[in-house]
C-alpha cells in the first residue's frame, strides 16, 4: 500500500421515504456545514410534496406497525440499537461535525441515543399495562382501557441535538405503534438522513419512519396542515413557528406536543413522550348479570 | 327476526296475511299444522333449530325488564290493571295438606274474590292436584272459573311416561280445563330435546279438545336465558297452550327478566306461525306493584292481545289478597288491611 | 300505541324545586349582577315557558370571575388532599340528597324525560364527585410522578344535554388535583349550575374555588381567551373546538376537548337480538339522541336488515313521547328552537337525498320543541345523514356484508368517540374492537357510563379522557422528565 492519503468517497445524503432513498423530488439541495462552517455535505432540500409522499408512506405502513405485537415491535427497535453500535464510529464522527463536539462528548451523545433506543425497546410492551387497565365500573360490565397509537405523527426534531435529541423524540412515538414523518434539524440533518440507513437495515418496515431534511418552516407547515396527519411534535419548531403549527394543526384536531425547554437530552425521559401520542379505548362488555333475580347467565 | 331459521328449516312457507284473532286458538290441533312443522323432524334437526335461535344477553335483558319495572302505574290505569290481574289469576294450592275443604274454600274465593264487592272480577281459574280436580269443579261450578291441574308427576316430573300420561288421563277425566304439566328437565339439560318434544306432543294428545296445555319449564333449573329460550320454542312446536315459568316449588321461579324472555318467544312464534300461545309466569309474584309490573311487561312486548286471561295468567296464591286490598284502597281511598280480605 | 292499557298521566311533582325569578353570576362566593346588566331568559324546551331571567356575562365579569379563581387557587392547592377531598364528599353527599330536586330542575330546563335524570343523570353526578373526592389525597399513586401539581385556573366550558353531568365531569376532577375553576354553562340550561352554586354554599367550598359565569358563545370566548387561566377543557361541538384550538394555540394553557361524534353501530347476524334493539333505541333516541357518543349509523348485516328493521320499528312505536316530568315519558323535548331547526334541515336534507324516512305515529305536543323518532333507510355513506353529526333523535341505517366492511364504514368518518358490536361470537367482538378507530366501544350494550371509566375520543371527536385514572392527567402539569418518576 502507497502511504499517499487516498482520496475519500463522498456519501450522497438522501431522504428516506417508505423504506426508499429518494432525492428530494424538487431536486433542490442545500449545503450543510459544520459547527465553524467548513462544508459537510449537499443535503436534500425537501419540498410540500416530499412531505405529502412521505404521509402516504407513513400512513400505508401505519396498519402493519400498529398491527405488530408489541413483543415484535420491541425487537426491531432493540435490532436498531445493535445496527447503531455496529456504526457506532460514523455517528461520532457526524455528530462531532454536526454540533461542534470534541470525539468523546460526541461518543457520549452516541452511547446515550443507543442507550435511548435500547430503553424504549424495552418499553413496547409494557406501556398497555402501566396506563391502560381495568376500571371497576358500577355495573355488571368488564370495561378495560387499551392505550392505542394516535396514528400519523409528524416530528419536527430538536434543531441543537441532531441525534440525541433526534431519537429521543422519534423513538417513543414508533415504540407504540405510531409512524413518524421526522423533520431533521434543519442546520445538521446529516445524523437524522443516517439514520434512516439504520433504521432501513434493521427490520424496521418501510415507512415506519420517514425522514425529510431542508426547512423546518417549510415542511412542518403543509404537515400541520395535512388532513391524513393524527398528531404534531413541535420539539424543534421555535415560538413563532409553533403558534403557527399548532393553529394549522387544529384544523382536523391533531394531538400537538409543544416545546418544551429540554437542558439535558440524556436525562432520563418519563413516559409523556409516549402517552402524547396515545388514544386511551374503552371496551365494555356485559359480564352476566349480577345474579339478583335468578337466571344469570 | 326468526325467518332466516324458518328458512333454513321449513320448506313452502305460507304466512298468514294476519294474525290470528284471540278466538283462532288451535286447541287439540295438530302441532305440525305450522310453518315450522319439519324442525322436529329428528333430534339432530331439532337440536340445529333451537341452537340456532339468536342468543340472549342476560345483562341487556334484565336491563329491559327493570326499565319497564320503572313504569308508573296510577289512577284510572292502576284500576284496570288490578281488575285485569285478578282476572288472571290461577288461584293456586298445591300442598300435601290440600284437603276437600281447602279447595272448596279456594273456589269459592276465586268465584268471588271480595266477598264485599260484588264487582270484583272472578279469577281465571283454580290450580291443583288431580285428585282434587273434582272437588274444584264442583267449588266453581257455573261460574266460568276453570279448573286447572297440574300433571306429570308434578313438580319434579321425575316418572314413567305411562305414569305421567295416567296422571293427565286423570285430571281431563275429573273435568279439568286446563293441565299444567311439567317438561323432563333432566332430558331437557341432557339435551334430549326431542324426548322432551315427544312427551309434550304425548300429554298433548291425552289432553285432546278438552283442555288446554300449560308447559312448565322450571325456568330456575333450566338455568340459562338461552335454555329458557329454546325451552319456549320447544314447548311451542310441541303444541303448548300455554308456556309457564315455574313450580313455584324450587328457589327462583318467575322473575320480569325470564316472563320478558318467554313473551318475546310467543310473539315471535306467532310471526313465523301464526299460533298464538299464552304466558304464565308462576310462584313469587305476591304484590300488586310486582303483577303490574308483569302485565307492563306483556303491553309493550306484546300488546293488547295478551292483555286478557285467555292468554296470560299469574301462577299465584297470596297475590291475589294483595290485588283486594289495593283495589279496596282504590275505591275508598284508604289503606285496607288483612282483616278486610278473606284468609283461605 | 293504541291498547287497552293507557296509562293515566303520572307526573313528577314541580313543586320540589323552587326557581327564583333571576340569577346573577356565581363570583367569588357570591351572587352578582354582570356589569353590562344585561340578562337572558331560560325557557323550559317542552313549554315554552320563561323558567329565569340570567345574566349575561361579558369580558369584565369573566376577568372578575378568573380574578377570584386565581386568588382562591393559592390556598386551595395549598391544602391538603384529604381536606379537598373531604369537601368534595360533601359535594357528592349533598347532591344526593337533593337528587330529585336537582333532576326536577334538569328536567324543565333541559326538556329530557324524568326518568333519565332520575335514573341516569343525577346518580352518575354524584357518583362521579364521590369518585374523584378519593383521589383528591391519593395523587402520588396514580401514575404521574411523584406530587403532581395542579395547572392553576380552569376555565370549563360545557353544553346542554347534560347540563349538570358535563358539569360533575370538569369540575370534580378539576377540584380534587387542585386546581380553582370558572365554569361556563351552555346558555340554554344555565339552571343546574347556579343550583349547584349553592350545593358549594351548603358545603362550605372556599369562595372563589368554583365560580359559575353565565352567558352564550360570547361569554364562552372570553373565558377560553382569558390570559389568566392555564386549562381549558370544552365540551361541545367539534367547530368550536377546532376554534378553541386555534385560541390557544402557543399559549401556556393546557386544552382537552369533547367534541361531537357519528357513533356506528354494528350488529352481525348472530347478535343477540332482543337486546340489539334495545340497545339500538338506547343509543339513539336517549337524550333524544341529543348525545355526543350516539349510535347515530346503524349499521347491520345485509342478511338480517329486513327483520332487524321489523323489529325495531314494532319497537319504536311503543316509545311515549310527551311530558318530559311524566315518569312513563321515554322521548322528551329537543333541548331549543334552534336545535329544532338544525334537526329539521338535516333531516329534511336526508329526505331530498333520497334516503327512505319513517316514524312511528306519534302525536307532538302543540307547544314546545319536539322531534318525532326517525330511522332513515337506504342510506349510503354518501348521504348527508350518515356523514353530519345530527345531535337529534334520527338514525340512518347503512348495511354491510362482511366484517372488514362494517369496521371499514365505521371507521369512515372524520369523528372517532364511540361504536357498538353486537354478536353472541367472542372473537369478533374483540378483532373488531380492536380495529374501530374509537375512544369507547360498547359490545353488546350502548351508552354505559361511569365515573371509573375513560370517555373520549378520537380523530376530530377531540382528546383527552375523562372519568376514571385517566381523567385526572387533563389537571395536572406534565411530570417533570427527571427524577420525579
Amino acid at each position: 500500500m502507497s502511504a499517499v492519503d487516498r482520496l475519500s468517497v463522498f456519501k450522497t445524503y438522501k431522504l428516506y421515504v417508505g423504506g426508499k432513498f429518494p432525492r428530494s423530488e424538487s431536486g433542490r439541495v442545500y449545503e450543510v456545514t459544520d459547527a465553524k462552517g467548513k462544508w459537510l455535505a449537499n443535503a436534500p432540500l425537501s419540498s410540500r410534496k416530499d412531505a405529502r409522499d412521505a404521509v402516504v408512506a407513513a400512513r400505508k405502513a401505519f396498519g402493519g406497525w400498529s398491527g405488530a405485537t408489541a413483543y415484535n415491535r420491541g425487537q426491531i427497535l432493540y435490532r436498531v440499537a445493535e445496527m447503531l453500535e455496529g456504526r457506532k464510529a460514523q455517528f461520532v464522527h457526524e455528530v462531532a461535525d454536526a454540533e461542534g463536539l470534541s470525539k468523546s462528548k460526541a461518543a457520549e451523545q452516541v452511547g446515550a441515543t443507543i442507550d435511548r433506543w435500547v430503553w424504549y425497546a424495552g418499553w413496547t410492551d409494557k406501556i398497555a399495562q402501566v396506563v391502560g387497565g381495568g376500571n371497576p365500573v358500577a355495573g355488571p360490565y368488564f370495561n378495560l382501557s387499551s392505550p392505542e397509537p394516535t396514528g400519523v405523527v409528524a416530528v419536527v426534531a430538536p434543531q441543537e441535538s441532531s441525534f440525541l435529541g433526534l431519537v429521543s423524540v422519534v423513538a417513543p412515538v414508533i415504540a407504540t405503534g405510531n409512524t413518524a414523518i421526522v423533520i431533521a434539524s434543519e442546520r445538521s440533518p446529516l445524523p437524522a438522513l443516517s439514520l434512516g440507513e439504520v433504521l432501513a437495515t434493521s427490520d424496521v418496515p418501510g415507512g415506519v419512519v420517514n425522514v425529510l431534511s431542508g426547512r423546518t418552516a417549510e415542511i412542518a407547515a403543509p404537515l400541520a396542515a395535512h388532513q391524513d396527519v393524527n398528531a404534531i411534535d413541535l420539539a424543534g419548531a421555535d415560538e413563532a413557528l409553533a403558534k403557527e403549527l399548532e393553529i394549522a394543526a387544529a384544523d382536523n384536531l391533531k394531538r400537538v406536543l409543544r416545546p418544551q425547554p429540554v437542558d439535558d437530552w440524556s436525562a432520563t425521559p418519563g413516559i409523556d413522550r409516549m402517552t402524547a401520542f396515545l388514544e386511551t379505548k374503552t371496551v365494555w362488555h356485559p359480564t352476566g348479570s349480577l345474579g339478583a333475580s335468578g337466571s344469570s347467565y | 327476526m326468526y325467518s332466516r331459521y324458518a328458512r333454513r328449516y321449513a320448506r313452502l312457507v305460507t304466512m298468514p296475511t294476519n294474525a290470528p284473532s284471540p278466538t283462532a286458538e288451535r286447541v287439540g290441533g295438530t302441532p305440525s299444522a305450522h310453518a315450522l312443522a319439519d324442525v322436529t323432524t329428528s333430534d339432530s334437526t331439532l337440536r340445529r333449530f333451537l341452537h340456532g335461535l339468536p342468543g340472549v344477553d342476560a345483562v341487556g335483558l334484565e336491563a329491559r325488564a327493570a326499565s319497564l319495572g320503572t313504569r308508573s302505574i296510577k289512577t284510572t290505569a292502576k284500576a284496570y290493571a288490578i281488575d285485569l290481574a285478578i282476572s288472571m289469576v290461577d288461584l293456586t294450592t298445591l300442598e300435601g295438606a290440600d284437603t276437600p275443604g281447602k279447595v272448596r274454600a279456594l273456589g269459592a274465593k276465586a268465584v268471588h274474590p271480595d266477598p264485599t264487592d260484588r264487582t270484583t272480577p272472578s279469577t281465571a281459574a283454580v290450580c291443583v292436584y288431580p285428585d282434587m280436580v273434582a272437588t274444584a269443579k264442583a267449588a266453581v261450578a257455573g261460574s266460568g272459573v276453570k279448573v286447572a291441574s297440574v300433571a306429570t308427576a308434578f313438580p319434579a316430573g321425575r316418572a314413567a311416561l305411562d305414569v305421567k300420561l295416567a296422571d293427565v288421563r286423570e285430571a281431563v277425566a275429573a273435568g279439568a280445563d286446563e293441565v299444567d304439566m311439567v317438561i323432563d328437565r333432566g332430558a331437557f339439560l341432557a339435551g334430549k330435546y326431542l324426548k322432551v318434544y315427544d312427551e309434550i306432543v304425548a300429554v298433548r294428545e291425552v289432553c285432546g279438545t278438552s283442555a288446554r296445555l300449560k308447559v312448565i319449564f322450571e325456568t330456575g333449573e333450566l338455568s340459562t336465558y338461552d335454555n329458557i329460550r329454546r325451552a319456549s320454542w320447544l314447548g311451542m312446536l310441541a303444541g303448548a297452550d300455554f308456556i309457564k315459568t315455574s313450580t313455584g316449588k324450587v328457589a327462583v321461579n318467575a322473575t320480569p327478566a325470564n316472563t320478558l324472555l318467554m313473551l318475546e318467544a310467543v310473539r315471535d312464534f306467532r310471526t313465523q306461525t301464526g299460533v298464538q300461545v299464552g304466558v304464565k309466569p308462576a310462584g313469587g309474584i305476591r304484590t300488586s306493584k310486582d303483577a303490574i309490573k308483569f302485565l307492563v311487561l306483556v303491553n309493550e312486548t306484546v300488546g293488547e292481545d295478551w292483555l286478557d286471561n285467555h292468554w296470560f295468567r299469574f301462577g299465584a296464591s297470596s297475590l291475589l289478597n294483595d290485588l283486594l286490598m289495593q283495589r279496596q284502597k282504590l275505591a275508598t281511598g284508604r289503606y285496607s288491611g288483612p282483616d278486610y280480605v278473606t284468609v283461605d | 300505541m293504541a291498547s287497552a292499557f293507557e296509562y293515566a298521566p303520572a307526573p313528577e311533582s314541580r313543586s320540589v324545586v323552587d326557581i327564583a325569578p333571576s340569577y346573577g353570576l356565581f363570583i367569588d362566593g357570591e351572587f352578582t349582577e354582570a356589569a353590562g346588566g344585561k340578562v337572558f331568559k331560560t325557557v323550559s324546551p317542552s313549554t315554552e315557558e320563561v323558567l329565569s331571567e340570567i345574566a349575561q356575562a361579558d369580558a369584565e365579569d369573566v376577568d372578575r370571575a378568573v380574578r377570584a379563581a386565581r386568588k382562591a387557587f393559592e390556598k386551595w392547592s395549598a391544602l391538603p388532599g384529604s381536606e379537598r377531598a373531604k369537601y368534595l364528599f360533601r359535594i357528592a353527599r349533598i347532591i344526593q340528597e337533593r337528587s330529585r330536586e336537582l333532576a326536577v330542575l334538569e328536567t324543565l330546563d333541559n326538556g329530557k324525560p324524568i326518568k333519565e335524570t332520575r335514573d341516569a343523570d343525577l346518580p352518575l353526578v354524584a357518583a362521579h364527585f364521590f369518585y374523584y373526592a378519593g383521589w383528591a389525597d391519593k395523587l402520588d399513586h396514580a401514575g404521574f410522578g411523584r406530587n403532581p401539581r395542579p395547572l392553576g385556573v380552569a376555565g370549563q366550558v360545557i353544553p346542554w344535554n347534560f347540563p349538570l353531568l358535563m358539569l360533575a365531569w370538569k369540575i370534580a376532577p378539576a377540584l380534587a388535583t387542585g386546581n380553582t375553576v370558572v365554569l361556563k354553562p351552555a346558555e340554554t340550561t344555565p339552571l343546574s349550575a347556579l343550583f349547584f352554586a349553592d350545593i358549594c354554599r351548603q358545603a362550605g367550598l372556599p369562595k372563589g374555588v368554583v365560580n359559575i359565569v353565565t352567558g352564550d358563545g360570547r361569554t364562552g370566548a372570553a373565558l377560553v381567551a382569558h390570559p389568566d387561566i392555564d386549562k381549558v377543557a370544552f365540551t361541545g361541538s367539534t367547530a368550536v373546538g377546532k376554534e378553541i384550538a386555534r385560541t390557544v394555540a402557543g399559549t401556556r394553557k393546557k386544552l382537552t376537548l369533547e367534541l361531537g361524534g357519528k357513533g356506528a353501530n354494528i350488529v352481525f347476524d348472530d347478535a343477540p337480538i332482543d337486546q340489539a334493539v334495545e340497545g339500538i333505541v338506547n343509543g339513539i333516541f336517549f337524550n333524544q339522541g341529543q348525545v355526543c357518543c350516539a349510535g347515530s349509523r346503524l349499521l347491520v348485516q345485509e342478511s338480517i336488515h329486513d327483520e332487524l328493521l321489523e323489529s325495531l320499528k314494532r319497537r319504536l312505536s311503543t316509545l311515549r313521547l310527551g311530558d318530559p316530568l311524566d315518569k312513563n315519558t321515554d322521548i322528551g323535548a329537543i333541548n331549543s328552537a334552534e336545535q329544532l331547526a338544525r334537526i329539521t334541515t338535516l333531516a329534511d336534507q336526508g329526505e331530498a337525498e333520497g334516503a327512505e324516512r319513517w316514524s312511528p305515529a306519534c302525536e307532538l305536543p302543540t307547544s314546545g320543541y319536539w322531534f318525532a323518532p326517525t330511522l332513515f333507510t337506504n342510506v349510503t355513506q354518501a348521504h348527508t345523514v350518515a356523514r353530519d353529526e345530527i345531535f337529534g333523535p334520527v338514525l340512518s341505517v347503512l348495511t354491510f356484508r362482511t366484517p372488514d366492511e362494517a369496521v371499514a364504514k365505521a371507521n369512515n368518518t372524520p369523528y372517532g368517540l364511540s361504536a357498538g358490536i353486537w354478536t353472541e361470537k367472542g372473537s369478533r367482538i374483540l378483532a373488531v374492537a380492536n380495529k374501530l378507530r374509537a375512544g369507547v366501544v360498547w359490545s353488546n350494550t350502548f351508552n354505559k357510563f361511569d365515573p371509573t371509566s375513560p370517555f373520549g375520543g378520537y380523530k376530530e371527536s377531540g382528546f383527552g379522557r375523562e372519568g376514571g385514572r385517566h381523567g385526572l392527567e387533563a389537571y395536572l402539569a406534565p411530570s417533570s422528565p427527571e427524577g420525579e418518576r
